[in-house]
């Protein structure tokens, strides 16, 4: 069945692996209904383990587990995942290149109501700088399911970042995926938007209400990390610019990624990202997206921006 | 109760492991002697009587798992895994050169017979008690001996680990406490006492046992206790001397993480021999 909400994707795709492979093991801290890892609870209660309110030790138990030959999914909210459980991640699983993953939930701007203690601006970065580690940001529920199934094929740490919202699928079932894989969602020759997460889908919106003006060409970046930067460079031959969009800081995540990966390029490279602050408390995610000046105007303006340079 | 030949070996096995970590550190290096000496009767205990494993068949998954959540003192380990035949007792001296597959902390890549990384304090018996958790899921009855420090305890993961392995009845997983007293800046009592531990872990519902850490008979009778399953998870509260077994470390801070010179390196060696 097509999903479109990430976290019933997340949980429903792991029941589904859970059938089949009975060394998979999914562990929650008292949030297993927000990330869905309930839904595997209630398939396989003998293999979901609530750890209670105590994310640290959560994720050192999933590295003790890794080592019997366990493949544990470790829920919680990004903020959580990334930043309480931080040093436990480095420790441990990426040095030790333990068979770890780790869901980001409600990740981004995406728990708009929970307001700045919830919402990650920061997580992508944190997993990023962290050797070893895979990093996922899935466009939408469609590719949330292929990137969990990759994911328990793939052996070593991972960090999955996921939405907490409902929005219409931008990418097809049908389109393979593979873990470091960017795919090309429309050709075009000026300007190059690399997009992740939701924001793909204003990516998508933003280069069609420039068709005709500017030929833009979306690419979608699920895998920030590792990224091919020979793929990247490829990508860009011939374009005047590039554009990145992402629902997390300018700083360390998708845009630094693409950055370092043109570094010796002469192309100029405009983020779309929060600008280094903290988010609020909002009713609804549209107020705190725009907040964040996160919207497809942004995202249009910014590859205008890219074409007045020439 | 135990045959004193096993006594008098295992007493010996401790006594090579001191020397070991001696010969590993050289001279003119800081290496954790205080915490290395204050353990080494219990790991000899482990490593050449209780633990099942085997050096030939590293990875048999029936084998018992040991984890160093002190992982600071790793050349006591290293000195028990190489005593063992994980690797050249030789190899030792290149203890955290460059070149070296022995590092300054426990590293699960590149030393054969390490379970799992650990340095950074407070994280070992939550990493076991995932391990204990594995082992019940597959029907094994292995067991998981994790090594904690007294300072250690100042940790906050170690009690979230301890409510939880009460939780999973972890009937399987035994946790040692290390009580030297001491701590890298001073006695624990004067910089940040965690108070009276054997109830603290009474009190997450664990079963607890206070032994001398250097009488080997209390050792070997404290984790036989260790195998009766009552669906609790068992730690061993070990009073110990930071720095036994060389004079000139016994009780001094400054050995928590110290340097030897050539005379007290040729001194050390004397009283080990």
């Amino acid at each position: 069945m097509e999903y479109t909400n990430q976290r019933e994707a997340y949980g429903s795709t792991l029941v589904e692996l859970g059938k089949v492979n009975r060394n998979i093991v999914i562990l929650d801290a008292d949030l297993g209904g927000s990330t869905r890892g309930k839904l595997f609870e209630e398939n396989f209660p003998d293999r979901h383990v609530e750890m209670g309110i105590a994310e640290a030790n959560m994720t050192s138990v999933a590295a003790g587990l890794a080592q019997t030959g366990k493949i544990p999914f470790v829920n919680t909210f990004a903020v959580f995942a990334s930043g309480r459980a931080y040093d436990q991640i480095r420790q441990t699983i990426a040095i030790g290149k333990l068979n770890v993953k780790i869901c980001g939930s409600s990740a981004g701007v995406s728990d708009f109501g929970d307001g700045s203690t919830h919402q990650s601006v920061e997580d992508v970065a944190i997993m990023r700088a962290i050797p070893n580690m895979t990093v996922l940001c899935p466009a939408d529920a469609n590719e949330t399911v292929k990137a969990v199934r990759a994911l328990a094929e793939y052996d070593g740490p991972c960090y999955i970042r996921l939405n907490r919202n409902d929005y219409p699928n931008v990418t097809s079932p049908d389109e393979p995926f593979q873990i470091g894989v960017p795919s090309i969602l429309k050709e075009g020759s000026d300007v190059v938007l690399f997009a992740t997460g939701y924001m793909l889908t204003l990516a998508m919106e933003a280069a069609s209400k420039l068709e005709g003006r500017v030929s833009v060409k979306v690419v979608n970046i699920s895998t920030i990390k590792p990224l091919d930067q020979v793929r990247i460079k490829e990508l860009v031959k011939g374009a005047k610019g590039v554009v990145t969009a992402e629902e997390h800081s300018i700083v360390g995540g998708l845009g630094s990624a693409i950055a370092e990966a043109l570094r010796l390029e002469r192309m100029p490279v405009e983020f779309v990202g929060i600008q280094d602050c903290f988010g609020r408390s909002a009713h609804s995610y549209g107020d705190i997206l725009k907040y964040q000046n996160l919207t497809t105007e942004r995202v249009v303006e910014a590859i205008e921006t890219i074409v007045s340079l020439q | 109760m135990y045959n004193e030949k096993l006594v008098a070996d295992l007493e010996d096995k401790a006594r090579k492991l001191r020397r070991n970590v001696i010969v590993s550190m050289g001279v003119g290096f800081a290496g954790h002697i205080g915490g290395s000496f204050s353990s080494a009767d219990m790991v000899a205990a482990l490593y050449f009587h209780k633990l099942r494993h085997d050096p030939e068949n590293k990875k048999m998954a029936e084998r018992d798992r040991f984890l160093l959540s002190k992982g600071h003192v790793a050349i006591l380990q290293y000195s028990a895994l190489a005593e063992a035949g994980y690797f050249p007792v030789e190899d030792l001296v290149n203890t955290k050169r460059i070149d070296s597959y022995l590092q300054g902390h426990p590293d699960v890549l590149k030393t054969p017979g390490i379970e799992a990384g650990t340095g950074s304090l407070g994280q070992g018996l939550s990493i076991g008690l995932g391990m204990a958790m594995g082992l019940k899921m597959d029907g094994l009855d292995s067991k998981v001996y994790v090594l904690m420090g007294d300072g250690e305890q100042q940790e906050g993961q170690i009690w979230e680990a301890a409510m939880a392995a009460t939780v999973y009845n972890t009937d399987n997983l035994v946790g040692i406490v290390d009580c030297n007293k001491l701590q890298a800046t001073g006695p624990i009592c004067e910089r940040f006492d965690a108070g009276d531990i054997r109830h603290k872990w009474e009190s997450f519902g664990w079963n607890t046992i206070e032994i001398n850490g250097h009488d080997m008979k209390e050792i070997l009778w404290a984790l036989d206790e260790t195998d009766k399953r009552n669906g609790k998870p068992t730690v061993i509260i070990m009073n110990t001397v930071k720095g036994k077994g060389l004079s000139f470390a016994e009780n001094v801070v400054s050995y928590h993480n110290g340097m030897l010179s050539k005379e007290n390196y040729d001194k050390a060696m004397a009283e080990l021999s």
